[in-house]
């Protein structure tokens, strides 16, 4: 890369196109206006101004899956919403990515053991790229998930999916 | 009006379909045969001295032991601030009662409850299907003889 930019003017910079597609979509990650049930309010304080999703380029909460990259599943799927969630996911472009919030996201959590009516893990519905535990997860834990996430954008290549 | 009167009221006016009541204890109450429930109810919303306006909520209790299936109908009088609750029991191998949906339109969603989750089938309900459970579901989960399915659209129910 050295050689290629002695042979350059000076402000000229050279990148891959990998580097330069990850940086973007990376910091710039719109999650999905999508919360179920108690997660969602501290999935809403992530978003407010004290821990500032913006900061992240992901606080541009879309209000349609079409719009959106990332869903974030914040709270406990029931089997009724199991579908509406997997066909939600489906509307999504791809790239798309989905975060399971909390213990009831990610295994049942209270309603592990007597639950009828929950689905034992939202990685049975769709795929699932983060796990974010918690009861809920403390906003910290969220913006935890969200680097993790943005870590994993990075090893993408568009040389192989 | 207090309750020993509300009771006395309601027990003189609706000629033996009150067949017990309570007003004391943490729930009072008048207990009304089923098949006059619709009476009794449609009284005490009129009579100007209840004018029970208000159907709080409608709870319905298993009981496998007396083979029963218990129904509590909380009303509430916003203008005269008083309040009680008119109780029938019913057969729980076939619950069925009629719907009290032309008294308080709010009785709707909660008769659709308690079909859903207990199985009592509500005469003349305008629109009686599950509310909570997926309309496929089969069961009635708040019975306490429920018995978990194993799966649902391929997803596992138990662990």
């Amino acid at each position: 890369m050295t050689f290629i930019e002695e042979k350059l003017n000076a402000g000229i910079i050279t990148t891959t196109v990998d580097w330069a597609l990850n940086w973007a979509r990376k910091r710039s990650i719109f999650p999905m206006t999508f919360g179920i049930a108690c997660c969602a309010i501290e999935m809403m304080a992530v978003g407010a101004s004290r821990f500032d999703l913006d900061r992240f380029g992901a606080g541009a909460f879309r209000a349609t899956p079409r719009q959106s990259d990332l869903m974030i599943v914040a709270g406990t799927v029931t089997f009724k919403m199991a579908e509406r969630l997997n066909r939600l996911w489906q509307q999504m472009p791809e790239p798309r990515y989905v975060m399971a919030m909390g213990a009831c996201a990610i295994s049942g959590g209270p309603y592990h053991k007597f639950g009828y009516h929950v689905v034992k893990g939202v990685d049975q519905v769709v795929p699932v790229d983060i796990f974010v535990p918690g009861c809920p997860p403390r906003p910290e834990a969220l913006i935890e998930g969200l680097m993790r996430l943005q870590d994993k954008i990075d090893t993408h290549t568009i040389a192989r999916r | 009006m207090l309750l020993p009167d509300i009771i006395s009221l309601i027990q003189a006016q609706t000629a033996e379909a009150v067949v017990a009541a309570s007003a004391d204890g943490l729930h009072p109450h008048v207990r009304v045969k089923p098949e006059r429930l619709l009476e009794v109810c449609s009284y005490i919303k009129t009579e100007p001295q209840l004018n029970f306006d208000l159907l709080r909520c409608i709870s319905a209790i298993d009981r496998p032991q007396e083979a029963l299936i218990e129904l509590s109908y909380d009303v509430l009088s916003i203008p005269l601030n008083h309040a009680i609750a008119v109780k029938v029991m019913l057969d729980r191998a076939r619950p069925e009662i009629d719907s009290v949906c032309s008294i308080w339109p709010a009785a709707e969603w909660h008769e659709r409850e308690a079909f859903d989750l207990m199985g009592v089938s509500f005469k003349n309900h305008p629109d009686l299907r599950r509310i909570l459970m997926p309309d496929d579901w089969s069961g009635y989960p708040l019975r306490k003889d429920y018995q978990d399915l194993t799966e649902y659209h391929g997803l596992k129910i138990k662990p």
